[in-house]
């Protein structure tokens, strides 16, 4: 559930974290402002075009896309009929607008673009150097602790849950629609929730017992180096062209 | 013994979890260095509850703490105790939080001011001492129980304590594991008190064992020669110990 990949060696996997981190962030923000399809499009096929010198394999991107589209598909479902403007065409009695269906393309675009800059991002870094990347781009202690632990107890509370449900199983239980049912889950998420409380203190009891006085040590040390400076500077160089294509209407 | 050997110094400690019964009641204990005492009891007895105290991790409703013959009352107080004393948490899983092996061991020694570079040289000596290295750069969430357990004992060694206190450290443990955990704890030079229901463990490696009843202490000094009949391996035998 939580797997691991590990990433196929290529030049995006040995760029400095920090530089990876900053690129998507930046990236990210540019794809959001940025409005004209067309302009959009080409954020889209350079995201996807890193994808490939990634070397992200076809299915960990499928697998990974297919959460954020399904909730895409939720917007096509109901944007082009609510969205004021010119209607293209009715179905049934509902208006299907133009404006409606150019703000979902939007949305579904610029969606995936970010999506790809993201999968590219956690597929070729591992979860702490990330976490350690962060605390070096001095982003607030707290965010990067909240980081950490996630991905450290995630497994931990997985494992609970997966107990639960087995001892809920070897004693008969199966979901119905009835009162039943909906007593054992909630008995069950209510325990999993008093656990990972439990759970909270006594982890931060054992730290307190190994000296913890709020700051968390990173032995990883990064530098930069001349293709991280080169990536740093390209990526910045396409987000303000893609930002004179926007201002400027060349396409 | 001398009073500048007298490590922990419990008097009359009493503490209750909100809206139950008492759980230690004016409790006394004496703790001298080089002491190696198993504590025994029954569930819910308060053993877990006594070491918390210990480390200031519970604050009891009366009593008094004195450890290194100093007073420990605040929280100022009990970061330098924890700085001296080790506690083994009974589920690793609460004691490793780190995403790997060596970052966790290098995490108390980076809190006591240690460099980066000592950390690390402490944290893979603890490890070979242990003999786990090669594990540096395990993922902590996937070792095994009983690796995860002796990694959890590294992060403690590695601070060099002069005290652990262990909390049911044989428990769920395979023999192999278990042999280690012995070996490890008869070479170091260190006072120890260890939690566990596992009798033939603490024969082994404690000179006296002190069973904590209704909220007291019972002193045991003398272990008593007694009989009884394992299931091993290679079928059930008897002997004594003495």
């Amino acid at each position: 559930m939580f797997e691991e990949p590990s990433p196929k060696d290529s030049i995006i996997v040995r760029l400095d974290p920090r530089i990876k981190i900053v690129a998507v962030f930046f990236f990210s923000i540019a794809v959001a402002i940025l409005n004209r399809i067309p302009v959009l499009l080409c954020a889209l096929m350079l995201a996807f075009l890193i994808v490939l010198i990634a070397k992200v394999s076809i299915k960990e991107l499928i697998k990974r896309l297919t959460p954020a589209n399904m909730l895409v598909g939720f917007l096509w479902l109901f944007l082009p009929f609510t969205f004021a403007g010119k209607p293209i065409f009715y179905l049934g009695s509902l208006p299907v607008t133009h404006e409606g269906v150019l703000y979902a393309t939007r949305i579904s675009i610029k969606s995936n673009a970010i999506m790809f800059m993201m999968i590219v991002l956690v597929t070729t870094t591992s979860i702490f150097t990330l976490g350690h990347a962060m605390h070096a781009l001095r982003i607030p202690k707290k965010i990067v602790h909240l980081f950490f632990f996630t991905y450290r107890y995630i497994h931990v509370m997985q494992r609970e849950y997966i107990r639960l449900v087995n001892s809920m199983k070897i004693r008969g239980f199966r979901a119905k629609t009835n009162l039943h049912t909906y007593k054992t889950f909630a008995y069950m998420i209510g325990m999993i929730l008093i656990r990972s409380f439990d759970r909270a203190q006594r982890v931060q009891n054992a730290m307190l017992c190994r000296g913890f006085k709020g700051n968390l040590y990173s032995l990883k040390t990064f530098s930069i180096k001349k293709r991280d400076m080169v990536s740093l500077v390209l990526t910045m160089a396409i987000i303000i062209v893609l930002g004179v294509l926007e201002w400027k209407k060349t396409i | 013994m001398e009073k500048n050997d007298l490590i922990i110094h419990l008097e009359n400690i009493t503490f209750s979890y909100p809206g139950c019964d008492p759980v230690l009641e004016k409790l006394n204990l004496q703790f001298y260095r080089k002491n190696r005492i198993g504590l025994m009891g029954p569930n819910g007895s308060g053993k877990t509850t006594l070491f918390h105290i210990i480390m200031g991790l519970l604050k009891p409703s009366a009593g008094k703490i004195e450890i290194f013959n100093t007073p420990a009352e605040t929280e100022t107080d009990f970061r330098k105790v924890r700085e001296k004393i080790g506690l083994l948490f009974q589920d690793a899983d609460d004691q490793l939080f780190s995403p790997t092996v060596l970052e966790d061991v290098a995490f108390g020694p980076l809190n006591l001011g240690k460099t980066k570079n000592d950390a690390i040289d402490i944290a893979r000596n603890t490890l070979d001492f242990l003999g786990l290295n090669g594990f540096e750069d395990r993922i902590t969430y996937k070792l095994s129980g009983g690796e995860k357990k002796l990694v959890s004992l590294a992060t403690v060694l590695a601070m060099e304590p002069e005290v652990l206190l262990l909390d049911e450290p044989t428990s769920g443990l395979d023999d192999k594991t278990r042999s280690t955990l012995k070996r490890v704890l008869l070479d170091l030079d260190l006072s120890y008190t260890l939690i566990s229901h596992d009798i033939d463990f603490l024969y082994e490696i404690t000179d006296s064992i002190y069973t904590l009843e209704n909220g007291k202490i019972l002193f045991d000094q003398d272990i008593h020669a007694h009989q009884h009949i394992h299931a091993h391996p290679h079928g059930a035998y008897t002997h004594e110990h003495k």
